[in-house]
C-alpha cells in the first residue's frame, strides 16, 4: 500500500478520513453556506439574462450585456466552485497564460475585416464569391 | 515490486499542488482552447453573413433555460459531493454525486428532446449555417457531458471503493472530476445567452 495514505492519515485525525490539507473539516463547513450562495446568485443571473433579452437595444449593447452577464456567471463559478479564490500561483498564471491565447484566438479571425468594412452582402468566408467561381 | 504514483495527495514542492490538479488545470486550458476556436468560429460566421436569426426565433428558450438552471444545480451538487468527503461523510457523498449524476441525465434528456423537436421539423445541421454551428458547439458539449456523466459514475459506483484504502487520494479525485464538471457548466453559460437569446 502506498505509504502517503498512511503518512497523511498521521498527520490528521486519526480517523479513517481525509487529512487537513489545504482544507480543513472546519473551513469546508464554512465553504457550504458559500456554495448555496453563489448557487442563488447564479439562479438569480440566469433569468437577468434571459430578461435582459427582452430588452429592446440595439445589438452591440445587448451583445455587451450578454457577454457581461455571463462573465459574472462563469467568474462565480471559477472563483468558488472551482476553488480558484485563494488557489496556487502555478494554477493562476496557467489561467492566465490560457487567457491571453484565448484572446489571440479570438482576434485573429477578426483581422479579415481590418482592411475596411466588407460589401453589405458580405464579402466573408461564407460568401457565395468564394465559393462558386461565377463572374462579379 | 509496486511503486506507488508520487504526489497523488501530498502537494509537489514547486507547483504546491497534488499532480493532478495540475495536470486537470492543463486539460482545461486546452479544452478552453478547443471551445473558443469554435466560438470563434461562431463570431465570424455571423459578422460575416447577409443575414442571421435571432437565437429565439428558431430555438427553444424556456427549455433551455432549465436546462441551464438544470446544469447550474449539478454543480453545486458535485462541489457538494467533493465537500461531503471533506467533512467525512460518506453517504452525502454518494447523495450529491448521485444527484450530480441525475442532474447530467436531465440535462441530455431535455437536450435530446430538443435535438428531436428540431429533426422533427427537419431542421438539420445541413439547414444553415445557424443551425450548423448551433449543433456543432451543443453537440461538443453534450459529449463533454457525457464523457463527464461515464467518469461520475464511475466515481459513484465501483471507483467508490477507494475511499476505504486511500480516503485523500479519492478525495482528490472527485475534486479533480469536479473541476472538469465545473468547466463543463463553465461553457455552458456561455454558449446559451450566445446561442438562444442573442
Amino acid at each position: 500500500m502506498s505509504t502517503q495514505s498512511a503518512h497523511s492519515e498521521a498527520a490528521g485525525h486519526g480517523s479513517p478520513g481525509p487529512s487537513a490539507q489545504a482544507h480543513g473539516a472546519h473551513d469546508v463547513r464554512a465553504h457550504v453556506k458559500v456554495y448555496m450562495m453563489v448557487f442563488g446568485a447564479l439562479a438569480v443571473l440566469t433569468v437577468v439574462t434571459v430578461a435582459a433579452s427582452y430588452l429592446d437595444i440595439p445589438m452591440g449593447p445587448a451583445v455587451a450585456l450578454a457577454l457581461l452577464i455571463a462573465t459574472v456567471k462563469a467568474s462565480l463559478v471559477a472563483l468558488f466552485f472551482m476553488h480558484l479564490k485563494g488557489e496556487v500561483r502555478s494554477v493562476v498564471w496557467t489561467l492566465l497564460l490560457t487567457a491571453v491565447f484565448f484572446v489571440a484566438l479570438m482576434t485573429i479571425p477578426l483581422s479579415w475585416y481590418f482592411d475596411g468594412p466588407k460589401h453589405p452582402e458580405g464579402t466573408g468566408p461564407t460568401a457565395r464569391s468564394l465559393t462558386t467561381h461565377e463572374a462579379h | 515490486m509496486s511503486v506507488a504514483i508520487p504526489y497523488t495527495t501530498d502537494p509537489r514542492p514547486d507547483t504546491g499542488l497534488y499532480n493532478a490538479k495540475l495536470g486537470v488545470w492543463l486539460f482545461l486550458a486546452s479544452e478552453v482552447m478547443l471551445f473558443g476556436a469554435l466560438f470563434s468560429s461562431y463570431i465570424l460566421l455571423r459578422t460575416s453573413a447577409p443575414e442571421w436569426p435571432a437565437g429565439s426565433e428558431i430555438l427553444d428558450v424556456p427549455v433551455a433555460f432549465v436546462n441551464t438552471l438544470v446544469l447550474i444545480a449539478s454543480s453545486v451538487t458535485m462541489v457538494m459531493s467533493w465537500a461531503s468527503l471533506k467533512m467525512n461523510d460518506f453517504g452525502k457523498y454518494r447523495l450529491y454525486m448521485g444527484l450530480t449524476i441525475l442532474c447530467a441525465f436531465g440535462f441530455l434528456g431535455i437536450k435530446a428532446y430538443e435535438y428531436g423537436t428540431k429533426f422533427s421539423h427537419h431542421l438539420y445541421p445541413a439547414e444553415s449555417t445557424f443551425l450548423g454551428i448551433y449543433f456543432v458547439l451543443t453537440g461538443l458539449h453534450g459529449l463533454h457531458v457525457i464523457g463527464g456523466l461515464i467518469v461520475n459514475s464511475y466515481l459513484w459506483g465501483p471507483g467508490a471503493k477507494m475511499w476505504k484504502t486511500e480516503p485523500d487520494r479519492f478525495a482528490n479525485r472527485i475534486e479533480v472530476a469536479g473541476l472538469y464538471w465545473h468547466f463543463v457548466d463553465l461553457v455552458w453559460i456561455f454558449l446559451f445567452p450566445v446561442l438562444y437569446l442573442l
